[in-house]
């Protein structure tokens, strides 16, 4: 919590980049997203975890292609026209990493307000806590702003 | 280079200079009658003297000025260069780059004992005499201009005059270029005594000539008191070069014809010159030192570098590197897509920007290629005390110096490189007693180094036990590495040579015995893609021959198809490829290949990487070679050669230890190089076992 409280401004305020994975809305700081590119051929690696099945070329470098679904419970999907790669910067053990990551639409780039934060519910569902830093009410909807350091590792 | 500490430049031109030293003094003790290199010696020490002093490692300085003090009587040939001699002035060296590298916890008893050492080599001269600068060589400069290096006594030698000195004082022109400065040296001179200085203007040129650079000012000094002429001389013994002094006693001064001093003023081209050439050991080289009559053919002065490289922080020519490795991808794709288009103009472009791309990265791996001399050289050290404590006198012979490989390649050599050298003298070479067979006493270490295709062989050989076959296997037998009686070459019993922990040395040495090293040798050789040969000859020798690829950035692969992707392995590694036969098309439990007669143990890489689809009717093995043995790996296609730019896998993926990177194709897509090694043994050693019992 205290990387999102860095983050946040005077008025609890973050910049966040909206996307859907499956039928959720997660939001990432904005300061972790490097750019949103369209789909590119994956390369399968054999023998890796689940979530990083893959590695894609991005500007040069090979870059490990992340998709969230399988930590999250939902079930894989193709792409379609919506998909893009979300490509973010994250600390793995104190060295900067760069990854790719599936979403099915990315929105926009908005502003989130914490004092929206909800407290994550004990039951009602089947997602690892450790794996989300929060959940904050976005206009009629919830939001999910995932621990993404966690999921990957 | 963005950081000018003047400090770190010391250091690393003191570096330079320490090893220009260390090598001449192992080229002094193989001939020590050799002038020349006494010279180079001397040179050395005395610019590691001025700029210690320049810049404030007055114990570097003031030990340097001891020693170079007690050379100095080898180089007036007083004394010869004999090899103690030689010994105690390279544990001088080790004791100067010590006082550099960590001033504060080197111990001056260290410094003691060595320069006592080194006053009891020449000769029982005490410090009385050693203390007396060193003398000039003025043979080649011309005299009554300059004195050439040093202090120039007058001839009216005396006591000591109790009355006090004249002293006639002309700097070099450039020494304020060199950060000196005149008016300290001259306010040590007042401390000696009551001064009076008068400066001498005659050298001074008009404004409009003026430079301000230049020191154009002379002085005389007239020093009351019974300062000794030691003590005057000590005060400029950090500018020894660089000033002229002349220094007469009071009472004889009154002549008014005495020494008059001449004027330094560059008053006529020769006679500047004149002035400037017998400086080369000044700390920032002047252009002169090329012609300046001290300068030697074969001499390895950092003067005599040609003045056009510039130092480049490794770093960006690993960031060049990378962006090159880009541009060659991004051609690569370029071409794929120029191929399919029918307008010729695209198509021109394109070939010709693949020209470009391919000189541009030759040119950038050529800039990081270093010639392997430079390794070399450090090793002569090693042999030269190994050989002393082990009492087995040795010939180092190094062949091939010209080599050129990787940078960084080099500098990760060199450990495995000490450890083969060590053994070679420690468990290769026989004592002198019990060489046999015609060889003398004298043993031979042979470091050479040569290109074979795309690779370079670095081998060390020595002439002598060989190795034993037979020890080896029963050492072998008694840790359980392989089972008694199991058929093995001797090309394989030799790789146990490399399994951890493993030594057949019957006493334990400082030097080598414990069985560490060898699989540290084998590990660091691997991890740059070469490999490692021992072939051995009983009585004659043994020779140890690392294969390495020439860079580590860019490495031939061959490129193949397992079901829908696309891998790369090492061609480094690749010995063959057949087809699979028909019968081998479904596994029957174990899989092997009769190859030539050759049982060859298979993967199949479908089922290793979990291939998706239909396999190819007529799938291929290629046979590839690793720690001693050949396995083959089944694909569906050979695609073909491909340059391949390694990019390393992601952190995330470093539970992946099948692969040991990632190259981008043609088509913009990531393929995955295999790692041979890796594969062949799991990262489980007995797997290797398992098939060197097969084979």
């Amino acid at each position: 919590m205290a990387e999102i409280a860095e983050a946040v401004g005077h008025d609890g305020a973050l910049q966040v980049v909206m996307l859907r994975i499956g039928a959720e809305t997660f939001a990432l700081d904005a300061g972790m997203v490097r750019e949103i590119i369209d789909p590119i051929p994956a390369t399968r690696v054999a023998g890796a975890r689940g979530h990083l099945a893959s590695v894609v070329n991005v500007r040069g470098n090979v870059v490990p292609l992340a998709d969230i679904r399988e930590r999250f419970g939902m079930p894989p999907v193709a792409a379609t026209r919506d998909t893009r790669f979300v490509v973010i910067e994250v600390a793995i053990e104190g060295d900067p990493v760069v990854v790719a990551l599936i979403a099915d639409k990315v929105f926009e780039v908005t502003e989130i307000h914490f004092d929206q934060r909800q407290a994550i519910p004990k039951i009602g569902t089947n997602w690892r806590p450790e794996y989300i830093k929060t959940i904050v009410k976005f206009g009629d909807d919830f939001v999910i702003i995932p621990d993404i350091e966690r999921i990957l590792n | 280079m963005s950081s000018l500490d003047p400090i770190d430049v010391f250091r690393t031109e003191a570096a330079e200079l320490l090893d220009c030293l260390e090598a001449t003094l192992l080229d002094l003790g193989e001939k020590p009658d050799s002038g020349a290199l006494v010279d180079t010696a001397f040179r050395a020490l005395h610019t590691i003297k001025g700029s210690g002093a320049m810049f404030g490692f007055d114990t570097v300085a003031a030990f340097t000025h001891d020693f170079e003090t007690a050379f100095d009587l080898v180089r007036q040939g007083k004394v010869p260069a004999s090899v103690e001699l030689v010994n105690v002035s390279l544990s001088a060296k080790d004791y100067i780059r010590m006082l550099i590298e960590d001033p504060d916890n080197t111990s001056s008893i260290i410094g003691d004992a060595v320069l006592d050492e080194l006053r009891r080599l020449v000769g029982g001269v005490g410090h009385a005499s050693a203390a007396a600068p060193p003398a000039p060589r003025t043979e080649a400069a011309p005299t009554g201009v300059n004195g050439g290096a040093a202090l120039t006594h007058e001839p009216t030698q005396g006591a000591d005059a109790a009355a006090g000195w004249r002293i006639g004082l002309v700097f070099d022109p450039d020494i304020l270029r060199n950060g000196t400065n005149p008016l300290a040296l001259l306010d040590d001179l007042r401390d000696l005594g009551p001064c009076e200085i008068v400066p001498r203007l005659d050298a001074v040129p008009d404004l409009a000539a003026l430079d301000p650079e230049a020191l154009t000012l002379a002085w005389d000094v007239t020093l009351r008191g019974d300062a000794s002429r030691e003590a005057i001389e000590d005060v400029f013994i950090f500018v020894g070069d660089e000033v002229r002094l002349i220094l007469t006693p009071l009472d004889a001064a009154a002549s008014p014809e005495t020494a008059p001093v001449p004027a330094c003023a560059p008053a006529s081209e020769p006679e500047r010159q004149a002035v400037l050439a017998p400086t080369p050991q000044a700390p920032v080289p002047a252009e002169a030192a090329g012609s300046a009559p001290e300068a030697r053919p074969g001499t390895r002065r950092p003067e005599d570098r040609p003045s056009a490289t510039v130092r480049v922080e490794a770093g960006r020519l690993d960031e060049l590197m990378d962006r090159v490795g880009e541009l060659v991808i991004a051609q690569a794709r370029l071409s794929q897509l120029a191929g399919l288009q029918t307008d010729a103009g695209i198509k021109s472009i394109s070939e010709e920007i693949e020209r470009l791309s391919s000189r541009l990265r030759d040119t950038t791996m050529g800039i990081r290629m270093v010639p392997i001399g430079s390794l070399f050289g450090r090793f002569r050290r090693l042999v030269h005390d190994l050989s002393r404590d082990l009492g087995k006198p040795v010939d180092f012979v190094t062949e091939g110096e010209d080599t050129e490989l990787d940078k960084t390649m080099i500098e990760r050599l060199a450990d495995p490189l000490v450890h083969l050298i060590r053994n070679a003298i420690d468990h290769g070479i026989e004592s002198p007693a019990q060489r046999g067979g015609g060889k003398g006493p004298t043993g031979r270490i042979a470091l050479t180094a040569e290109h074979v295709g795309a690779q370079v062989l670095v081998s060390v050989r020595d002439d002598g036990a060989g190795l034993d076959a037979a020890r080896i296997r029963a050492k072998a037998e008694e840790k359980g590495l392989v089972a008694p009686g199991t058929p093995l070459t001797d090309q394989q019993i030799y790789q146990f040579l490399f399994a951890p922990g493993f030594s057949t040395a019957a006493t334990i040495s400082a030097l080598s015995g414990r069985g560490v090293g060898m699989d540290v040798v084998k590990k660091t050789i691997e991890g740059l893609r070469g490999s490692i040969d021992i072939a051995t000859e009983p009585g004659a020798g043994t020779t140890v021959s690392l294969r390495l690829p020439l860079t580590l950035a860019i490495i031939e692969g061959l490129l193949i198809r397992v079901g829908e992707g696309r891998y790369v392995i090492p061609l480094s590694a690749v010995e063959e490829c057949v087809e699979l036969p028909a019968l081998e098309r479904e596994t029957r439990g174990r899989d092997f290949l009769n190859i030539r007669g050759e049982l060859v143990p298979f993967l199949r890489l479908r089922t290793l990487f979990e291939a998706e689809g239909e396999s190819d009717p007529h799938q291929k093995v290629i046979v590839i070679a690793a720690g001693g043995v050949r396995i083959g790996l089944v694909a569906d296609q050979i695609i073909g050669n491909h340059q391949t730019v390694i990019k390393s896998l992601s952190k995330l993926h470093a539970d992946v230890a099948t692969f040991s990177g990632a190259t981008i194709l043609g088509d913009g897509t990531a393929a995955l190089i295999i790692d041979v090694g890796q594969l062949v043994t799991g990262g489980r050693p007995e797997r290797l076992q398992e098939f060197q019992e097969v084979a």
